[in-house]
């Protein structure tokens, strides 16, 4: 399946793919001072050429990847914030050779410049009711037109779904276009209802983002809807299965050709994907290793990396991740 | 020879126009028409607080007596425009004050209001009578104290989904001692209780009044006694219906509705209950307007409530009305004008929104004078949207949320192009649309042909390129709002199209492809237009080619904005961004 990069000048680059073009929808991008030269946006069959200039990792053919740390814009909605994270989707040129290694995604975090969501957390004031269990918000990836579809399937099965674990909730900047008085208002009272019902006591929820390598947009989790590991695998396998391959289409038709049906299951039980966590200290581990309620306190972010990426994991993570590859 | 009216004969002709378009094009016919007009006209509406200044809309209309403005952009309803852009009340305050101090009513949307603005128009305007602030923000229950007290003559209070700093209930106590004049009062925002004795003392003095919409905190005790002292309201926002279910509160309820033979109009209904609802069968038949989106009631009950509204013209609603309850609103609501079904559940995910396409479709072919819809569900189909074309032709504002980003028709995987054609072709005089979904080009292309008289264009996730933005711009001659998200397009239809950015009142555009380049070479073309660029990035350190966060274009005749926050980017204030690099056309 083709994938669209960015092309870029050749001036910038030791590389420039050729023919590939990306397109970034939500310029929470975090542009670097290189000059471009000349602009050229021209319309052709539906492709843009832009010279946009992230801040670079790498360039990657093939599976898009959610490289850097997700941005949070918080425009007046509470939130449990990470701060400095930016999600960049899909592709970012790279600045140093291109064989540059995969290992690069868990040193993004640092040194990312302030956020504008952070400079927006200051601007905005936190008024009317909260929304419980926080409002992060995403920006969601470039036009995937073959994920809605697949985010049916995928709803159907998580519905059925074997494990009461709820999936946990996607959201993006803004959409659905509901006022945020409304969506105050009517979170105050859902969130009653909740309580009311599940009988649980007020911990509240305990919301970490998930991000996979290669899905267009986060998703959080409510790990307090959790009892074990087992519950919150599966629930991660519904929830992303549909992100798995082939969001390259930008033509409905083309795109649904070249998209492969894999599931995340078979690539989890196939070991090309393994569940790693962040924890408090900011060392990628691997989910598993601690006893579940050690696990729930410590665990800040929950990421799907690829088998290869977590190589550089603890050492225990690395045994374990092998041992998988032998089942 | 020209026949030349005399002014007296002409005002007196004026006096009968009150549409402002109306006036506008009267007063662009010639001067002397132009200066009745201006002399004569009262109700002064200004959609952009920045397209003028406050000095000259006084110096041109000495004697308006009513203002209603609107600030920040549409899109600032969805946190889409950050805190701190502008939109202040308080300049227009300051210079009426002192320019048109007669005025008595002030309408604001979507502006930043503080009590020191507040306080200023109860110290201004001698006359006051009615002032509205809708989706505004910065003032507090002091600032409304203020009003209550000071203006001896108030009539319309209203605060309709503001958000207020809520210092408590004691501003309620502020009114006159002796009977007021209050015709209206809307406290639906505020979150803190009132002191029910306050509540029913003023209401109690207050003969005129004819609607009363209550807050959350207002029981369903507070309620029947208000309802005992008020029997004759025509517009009732309820408090919280959320209260034990006792016999005798029951039995007092629905007394207490039945007595209120004149209601027209019911909103809040704030948790309620659905044991609670046939205390209101009795005022059903009467009613007109009915906003249950806050009321998380299901079916049947719905539907139990719903049969009995034979006159109702304008119903909101949440999803959990599904499509059973909306062919029931169908069969019984043959008077329907307006239609908006909200979502229970506003997230990507959910899964069970349990309104289709299906329920839209049969109030499109039930209800005959349907002509306002703002619809959310998951999917639509093409064909739904033929048939609601085809059924619907008067309708005037349609707006559809699939909330699912690019859903194509779920039956046939196309793009909803056609759905959407059949809707500018057919619903000739559409004036509002927003469209979602999976839409290609094409759809604007038919859009832009077809959807003459719209005026405001609502786009999220659409397109292919910038052929969508030229179809748009260089069509839809009636364009005046446009606002778009997340759309695939840049520079290229933005600057081929200019010129018709100085016929519009706005464009947003967040998360396109506009490179800052474009925003500046069109900041120094067109001097009339206001280029804001809303980004984070300074300026300097960013290329030409990158695009920018969010743009806002706006026409104006008072020049660059003086008030803006650090970061918005406009050509005047930041000239040291220097001349576009780009070819020039």
């Amino acid at each position: 399946m083709s994938y669209r990069l960015l092309s870029v000048d050749k001036e910038e680059l030791d590389i420039s793919p050729p023919g590939l073009k990306v397109r970034n929808y939500f310029g929470l991008s975090d542009c670097s001072s290189v000059d471009s030269s000349t602009i050229h946006n021209r319309v052709q069959d539906g492709e843009k050429t832009s010279n946009l200039n992230f801040k670079a990792t790498e360039l990657r053919l093939g599976l898009p990847e959610s490289q850097s740390p997700e941005r949070e814009t918080d425009f007046g909605l509470l939130s449990p914030r990470t701060p400095d994270e930016k999600l960049l989707f899909p592709l970012l040129p790279c600045k140093d050779t291109a064989a540059s290694a995969t290992t690069e995604h868990k040193n993004v975090v640092s040194g990312n410049k302030r956020g504008f969501a952070d400079t927006w957390d200051e601007f905005s004031s936190v008024k009317g009711s909260v929304r419980p269990g926080g409002g992060i918000n995403m920006m969601l990836s470039p036009k995937i037109k073959d994920v809605p579809k697949s985010i049916q399937e995928e709803r159907s099965h998580a519905k059925g779904g074997s494990n009461n674990a709820p999936a946990a909730k996607a959201q993006v900047v803004g959409w659905p276009p509901i006022r945020s008085y409304r969506k105050n208002t009517m979170a105050s009272s859902t969130s009653k209802n909740t309580d009311e019902v599940d009988g649980k006591p007020g911990l509240g929820a305990l919301f970490v983002k998930v991000s996979m390598d290669g899905a267009p947009y986060l998703r959080k989790v409510d790990l307090r809807t959790y009892t074990c590991y087992q519950q919150l695998s599966s629930a991660l396998e519904k929830m992303f299965s549909c992100f798995t391959l082939g969001q390259c289409g930008l033509h409905g038709a083309q795109g649904r050709e070249r998209m492969s049906e894999i599931k995340l299951k078979d690539l989890l039980h196939g070991s090309e994907f393994v569940l790693t966590y962040e924890d408090k200290d900011g060392d990628w581990m691997l989910v598993g290793d601690v006893p579940w309620e050690i696990f729930t306190e410590t665990c800040q972010k929950l990421k799907i990396m690829k088998g290869s990426d977590s190589i550089g994991l603890a050492p225990g993570a690395v045994e374990k991740s092998k041992n998988k590859d032998r089942v | 020879m020209a026949l030349r009216l005399p002014s007296k004969v002409l005002k007196h002709i004026l006096s009968f126009i009150d549409s402002n378009e109306d006036r506008n094009s009267v007063s662009l016919v010639c001067k002397s028409w132009f200066e009745t007009e201006r002399k004569t006209r009262k109700r002064v509406f200004v959609g952009n607080c920045y397209a003028v200044t406050p000095a000259a809309v006084a110096r041109r209309f000495p004697e308006m007596r009513s203002l209603t403005l609107k600030g920040k952009p549409h899109f600032a309803d969805y946190n889409l425009v950050p805190d701190g852009w502008g939109g202040y009340a308080c300049p227009w305050i300051e210079a009426m004050a002192a320019k048109s101090p007669s005025l008595e009513e002030i309408r604001l949307k979507r502006m930043v209001v503080t009590d020191e603005c507040l306080e200023r128009i109860a110290a201004s305007f001698k006359d006051f009578k009615v002032l509205v602030l809708t989706s505004c923000e910065g003032f507090s229950t002091d600032g409304i104290a203020a009003i209550a007290s000071t203006c001896r003559n108030l009539r319309v209070l209203e605060l309709r989904e503001c958000i207020v700093e809520d210092l408590g209930g004691d501003w309620l106590s502020y009114f006159p001692e002796t009977s007021t004049s209050l015709v209206s009062l809307d406290f639906s925002c505020l979150d803190s209780e009132v002191k029910i004795s306050d509540l029913e003392r003023l209401v109690s003095r207050s003969p005129n009044l004819k609607s009363l919409k209550l807050n959350p905190a207002v029981t369903l005790d507070g309620l029947v006694s208000i309802l005992r002292r008020a029997p004759q309201l025509t517009e009732l926002g309820t408090g919280s219906f959320a209260a034990e279910l006792k016999p005798e509160a029951f039995t007092k309820l629905s007394k207490a509705f039945s007595n209120c033979k004149q209601l027209q109009s019911l909103s809040g209904l704030w948790d309620v209950l659905p044991e609670y609802l046939p205390a209101l069968y009795s005022v059903c038949p009467g009613l007109t307007s009915l906003n249950l989106s806050y009321a998380t009631v299901r079916m049947p009950d719905l539907v139990e409530l719903l049969r009995r509204c034979s006159k109702l013209q304008k119903l909101w609603v949440m999803d959990l009305i599904e499509d059973k309850g909306l062919e029931a609103v169908a069969s019984y609501c043959k008077e329907l004008r307006e239609l908006r079904v909200f979502p229970s559940e506003p997230d990507l995910d959910a899964t069970n929104i349990p309104v289709t396409e299906q329920g839209l479709v049969y109030v499109s072919k039930g209800c005959r004078k349907l002509e306002s819809v703002l619809y959310f569900c998951v999917q639509f189909t093409n064909a739904a949207l033929i048939t609601i074309a085809r059924k619907r032709p008067n309708l005037k504002c349609f707006r559809l949320c699939v909330i699912e980003p690019f859903a194509p028709d779920y039956k046939t995987n196309e793009p909803l192009d056609k759905g959407f054609k059949a809707i500018a072709e057919g619903c000739k005089d559409l004036r509002r649309l927003s469209v979602s979904g999976l839409l290609s080009d094409k759809a604007f292309k038919y859009i832009g042909k077809h959807a003459k008289k719209v005026r405001m264009l609502s786009i999220a996730f659409a397109g292919d390129s910038d052929l969508m933005l030229h179809h748009l711009l260089s069509g839809c001659q009636s364009l005046k709002k446009l606002e778009i998200r997340d759309c695939p397009f840049g520079d290229t239809a933005l600057l081929e199209n200019a010129a018709k950015l100085e016929t519009m009142r706005s464009l947003w555009m967040s998360s396109c492809f506009v490179s800052f380049g474009a925003c500046k070479l069109l900041s120094q073309k067109m001097p009339r237009l206001n280029v804001e660029v809303i980004d984070e990035h300074p300026p300097k350190t960013r290329p030409e080619s990158s695009p920018v966060e969010r743009i806002y274009i706006y026409r104006t005749v008072a020049g660059p904005r003086m008030d803006t926050p650090e970061f918005v980017w406009t050509l005047h204030k930041n000239p040291e961004i220097g001349v576009s690099k780009l070819a020039i056309k």
